[in-house]
Formats: C-alpha cells, sequence, structure tokens
C-alpha cells in the first residue's frame, strides 16, 4: 500500500503540510476562510530538531494497536490497509491517542471524537495535500 | 478443527478475528448469556447521555458473525465445561464439543452484603446494556440518585445521567475518586472538576443501612434516594473455570499464550489474570484494550499459530465532563511532575526505564510514553530531558533508530 514518508534531510521545517492538510479537512474551497484567525489542528505534524526536521501522521501499521485498542469499534483496517476512523461510532475516549507509538491519532476540534491521517482519500480532495504542496518534495506518496 | 468461545465482548471478537488470521475455515461456536450483538460494554453511559445509540455502540458490524462464519448462539448459557471429554453444556441442555475453547466470561459486578440493601425498590447495577437501560428507565427529571462507589463505573455512570436527574450524590470508602487509576493529586483535581458540574461526593464513608429512600452512613449521615446505583467493583466471572479444576487465583491463570492451565482452553479478558510487565506480577487488568489482544493472541495459538501476549499493562483513557486522563503502567519509583492546578502529568521512572504516568488535560500524543513503557525502552538510549516535558519522536536521537520506525530511506 502507497503511504506517506518524510525524507528528513529534504524537510525544511516550514509546517506548510499541516496548514496544508488542515486545509483539505477543513471542507472549504478557499484557504484564506479556512486558515484565517484559526488554530489549526492537523493531522500531520512537523517536529523540528537542532539538525533534523521531519513530519509524522499515521504510519497504517501492518497490526495497529490502535485498531485492537478501540473502545468503541470506530478504528478498522480497510482492505486496502488503511486504518480508518468512523466518527459516528467514535465517542472520544482517546485510548487511541494513550496507544499509538507515533502520536499521530489526535482529538479532532470538538473533541468529542478523534481524527487521524487517512491519505486525503474522504476529504475529496483525492491525493495526499500535504504531498502534493511540499515545497521541497520533501514527503512523498509511495510503495515501501 | 472445532473451536467454542464462551462470551460475546472484546476477547471473544479477538479471538474471532486471532482464529480468522490463522485458519478460515475451522467451525466456531460462540455462546454468550446476553442475547445481544457484540456491544461496547464501556459505551453504556454514553448511549444514556446520548453520546451513541444501540446501533453505533455495536463493537463490530451487523455481518461479523456471517462473515467470519460464526455459529453464534446468543441468549445461551454455559453451565459447564468437563475438559476430559472437551465438551461444554448449555442452559438448553445442549452439549457442545470443541477441541479448543475460549473462556472469555468477563467479570460480574459485586454486590457487598449491605443491611437493609432488600428494602431499596430501585437497585440497579451499571456494567451491561440491559443494566443501562434498566436504570434509565428509572429515572425522571426528580430522581436523586445515590451512587455507591467512586469507580471509573460509578463516575461514568454519574457523567451518563446528570443530566436526566435532579441530584446525583457518590458515596465511597477510599478517600479520594478513581484510585484504580490516579494518585491522591490526580483524585483531587478530577474530584473538583466533577463537583464543578453538580456531582457531590461524600468520601472515607460507606452505607450502614439502607431503609427504603433512606441510607445511613457509618458517619451517621443520612442520603435520601430515589434511585440507588451500586458500583463498588466487579469480580472476574471464574465459576465455570474453577468447576472445571482449571487454575485460578482471583482470575484465571493464563500464561503468555493466553492458555490456561488446561492445554486445550484458553481465556481472555476480564475473567483472567495476566502478565503486568511493569513489576512482573500476574494480576487482573479489567481493561477492554487488553482483552481484546489477549483474546487476538489466544485465537491465533489455538488455530495452531503463534503468538504471544507479553506486553500487557494497565492502561486507561476516559474523560469526564470534558477533562480527559490518560494513564498507564505502574506508580512506583522516581517522579517527574507537571501541574498548574487543574492539568496535570507525572512521570514515573525505575531502573533505567519509564514504568508508569498520569496526564490530564492535555493529552496529545501520549502514545509514545505508553510506547515506552511497553517496548521497555531503554531511557539512556533517548533524549529523555526532551522527550518528558512533550512526547515526541525527536527524542529517539539515534537516526537509525527514529528512520527505522518511520520508514525513511538513510
Amino acid at each position: 500500500m502507497k503511504k506517506i514518508y518524510v525524507n528528513e534531510e529534504w524537510c525544511l521545517g516550514c509546517h506548510l503540510c499541516e496548514y496544508y492538510c488542515a486545509f483539505a479537512n477543513s471542507g472549504k474551497s478557499n484557504m484564506v476562510s479556512a486558515l484565517k484567525d484559526v488554530k489549526i489542528n492537523p493531522r500531520i505534524q512537523v517536529e523540528e530538531g537542532k539538525d533534523v526536521c521531519f513530519a509524522v501522521n499515521c504510519r497504517h501499521c501492518p497490526d495497529p494497536i490502535c485498531v485492537k485498542s478501540c473502545i468503541a469499534g470506530a478504528l478498522s483496517k480497510n482492505p486496502e490497509g488503511m486504518i480508518e476512523i468512523n466518527t459516528d461510532k467514535c465517542v472520544g475516549c482517546f485510548t487511541c491517542v494513550l496507544v499509538c507509538p507515533f502520536g499521530a491519532i489526535m482529538p479532532n476540534d470538538d473533541g468529542h471524537a478523534i481524527q487521524k491521517c487517512e491519505l486525503c482519500t474522504k476529504n475529496g480532495n483525492g491525493t495526499p495535500n500535504c504531498v502534493a504542496h511540499c515545497p521541497n518534495n520533501a514527503i512523498v506518496y509511495e510503495e515501501r | 478443527m472445532k473451536y467454542v468461545i464462551i462470551g460475546n465482548s472484546a476477547g471473544a471478537v479477538g479471538c474471532v478475528e486471532g482464529i480468522r488470521k490463522t485458519d478460515p475455515e475451522g467451525s466456531i461456536t460462540l455462546i454468550a448469556s446476553e442475547p445481544h450483538h457484540t456491544y461496547s460494554r464501556p459505551l453504556i453511559s454514553y448511549l444514556l447521555c446520548g453520546l451513541t445509540d444501540e446501533e453505533r455502540m455495536k463493537y463490530r458490524g451487523n455481518s461479523f458473525y456471517e462473515d467470519n462464519n460464526v455459529d453464534a448462539r446468543l441468549g445461551v448459557t454455559v453451565t459447564k465445561i468437563d475438559p476430559a471429554a472437551k465438551t461444554v453444556t448449555t442452559d438448553s441442555g445442549e452439549t457442545v464439543s470443541y477441541d479448543k475453547l475460549l473462556i472469555a466470561t468477563g467479570s460480574n459486578p459485586f454486590i457487598p452484603p449491605m443491611a437493609g440493601l432488600d428494602s431499596v425498590e430501585k437497585k440497579f447495577t451499571f456494567m451491561t446494556l440491559d443494566s443501562a437501560k434498566a436504570l434509565d428507565a428509572a429515572l425522571t427529571p426528580d430522581s436523586r440518585v445515590l451512587i455507591v462507589g467512586a469507580g471509573l463505573i460509578g463516575l461514568k455512570c454519574a457523567e451518563g445521567i446528570l443530566d436526566k436527574v435532579k441530584e446525583i450524590t457518590v458515596v465511597d470508602l477510599a478517600d479520594r475518586i478513581l484510585p484504580s487509576i490516579l494518585d491522591k493529586d490526580g483524585s483531587d483535581i478530577m474530584q473538583k472538576h466533577i463537583e464543578k458540574h453538580g456531582v457531590k461526593f461524600i468520601l472515607s464513608d460507606s452505607v450502614k443501612e439502607f431503609d427504603g429512600g433512606a441510607a445511613t452512613l457509618n458517619s451517621g449521615k443520612n442520603v435520601d434516594f430515589d434511585v440507588l446505583v451500586i458500583a463498588v467493583g466487579v469480580r472476574p466471572a471464574t465459576a465455570l473455570a474453577k468447576e472445571a479444576g482449571l487454575n485460578v487465583n482471583r482470575g484465571i491463570v493464563t500464561d503468555t499464550k493466553c492458555a490456561t492451565s488446561d492445554p486445550s482452553i484458553y481465556a481472555a479478558g476480564d475473567c483472567t489474570e495476566s502478565l503486568d510487565i511493569t513489576t512482573g506480577e500476574n494480576k487482573i487488568m479489567a481493561l477492554l484494550p487488553n482483552a481484546y489482544m489477549q483474546g487476538e493472541c489466544a485465537g491465533i495459538n489455538m488455530a495452531g499459530g503463534e503468538a504471544l501476549y507479553d506486553k500487557g499493562i494497565p492502561m486507561n483513557a476516559i474523560g469526564f465532563f470534558g477533562l480527559h486522563i490518560v494513564s498507564a503502567g505502574t506508580y512506583d519509583g522516581d517522579e517527574y511532575l507537571e501541574t498548574d492546578g487543574e492539568s496535570y502529568k507525572k512521570l514515573v521512572t525505575k531502573d533505567g526505564l519509564l514504568k508508569g504516568f498520569i496526564i490530564m488535560g492535555d493529552v496529545r500524543r501520549a502514545g509514545i510514553y505508553t510506547s515506552l513503557i511497553r517496548e521497555k525502552t531503554p531511557l539512556d538510549t533517548i533524549d529523555f530531558e526532551l522527550i518528558k516535558r512533550s512526547p515526541q519522536l525527536m527524542a529517539f536521537a539515534s537516526d537509525s533508530e527514529r528512520r527505522g520506525k518511520l520508514k525513511i530511506k538513510a
């Protein structure tokens, strides 16, 4: 399955991926109205160190502890291997936040459910927006 | 191969999915006392406050049994296990034979002997869908509710019904709330938060006697109530295992393959004792994620595959009125503390390992800490000064380790 990967040596730590993620999942068609004066809550997060920067989002683990731990049966692995969240079933207990070893699942804006990267398959974007707009091609979408 | 599963909650579902990873063909018979499609027990409080409904709280989809080719006998109770004949007998008089058996009977609410309890007309426990619906039906906007027990079940019940009733009083013998997951400071913060929402607590006290709708406490206080909820704790449902001669302490003793003392019989979930890797002790960890992982491990092994359940730790994520707690592991060791009176964070280290934590408030990325406990990551191999302030992968300072985790090309 194709996943999103970051090439550390190319990542500038510019955080644009976070803004494009938030925009793609905002449901809005205009980036300004989607993001202006908004504290963004993206599904991809950049970590910045002294010598290195990288972005982290869901790794779509083959043996996903979040799915096994979900108390509501709201997380599942689809036939392609992508980990999906059913927000209708999610009650926002945050057990998945407690167990994700990558810290890649987070509360959504209203705090009543979680959100995670679903590879822009559900927001109408089609292909991952963070990948499409990384200015340095540091984020790629490929099989490994 | 013939598999029989007793139970229909997380351990049982994990077992079905574990078996089917390894053996798509063998026959699976699942027998459970409750008549319902598999549902998430911890969601019953969310059901009562309207954040879910009976359809959405199903733990797996409607076609789960069909998709996994499971013969589900719901509303049927197993009355006996005969390990010599490898059969189980049900209350309908049927005998079902097995090659491999899973016991996932869960736990039952514990009701301590309390004087005058028989005189209370409306009394409930809060463990199952039916118990939640029975409680709900008894509530009115004028109800004064007395909950005995300030643990996870009692307080989730309080949150679930608070908007439906006039008042809630919670009584507990302990001097603080949620002692199974919080330390004293954390308990104090959460108690104040819950009190702000209108729940009253009477701690370090217990009911001496009931007389209809009046409870006299040992301190001499009186609490008048219309509805009583008993939530003092649960006991593992081990009767079948005991009668079958299996090794049972407080829970059914299981090994890291989730097998019992009988090699053809496995057990998972609240009814078992399993290894807590933070202390090296076998204990009951009645938690849904653990139940699923035990069940899955058992299922794989029952089907001839190889799996180990060897990273078990106590862990809990729960919120009350918008304040979230995540906790994991055990709290014996050196402490790192951050608190501002409303949020709280405590990390506990011992022998160069992270052993446990409690975080209230900002729970983001806490799973990175949980992973350190489960994987027993030596803290001298990471930048602990960095990670203790905020959980992050940058702390895995070794490029190869971080790159391995993220599958980054070198």
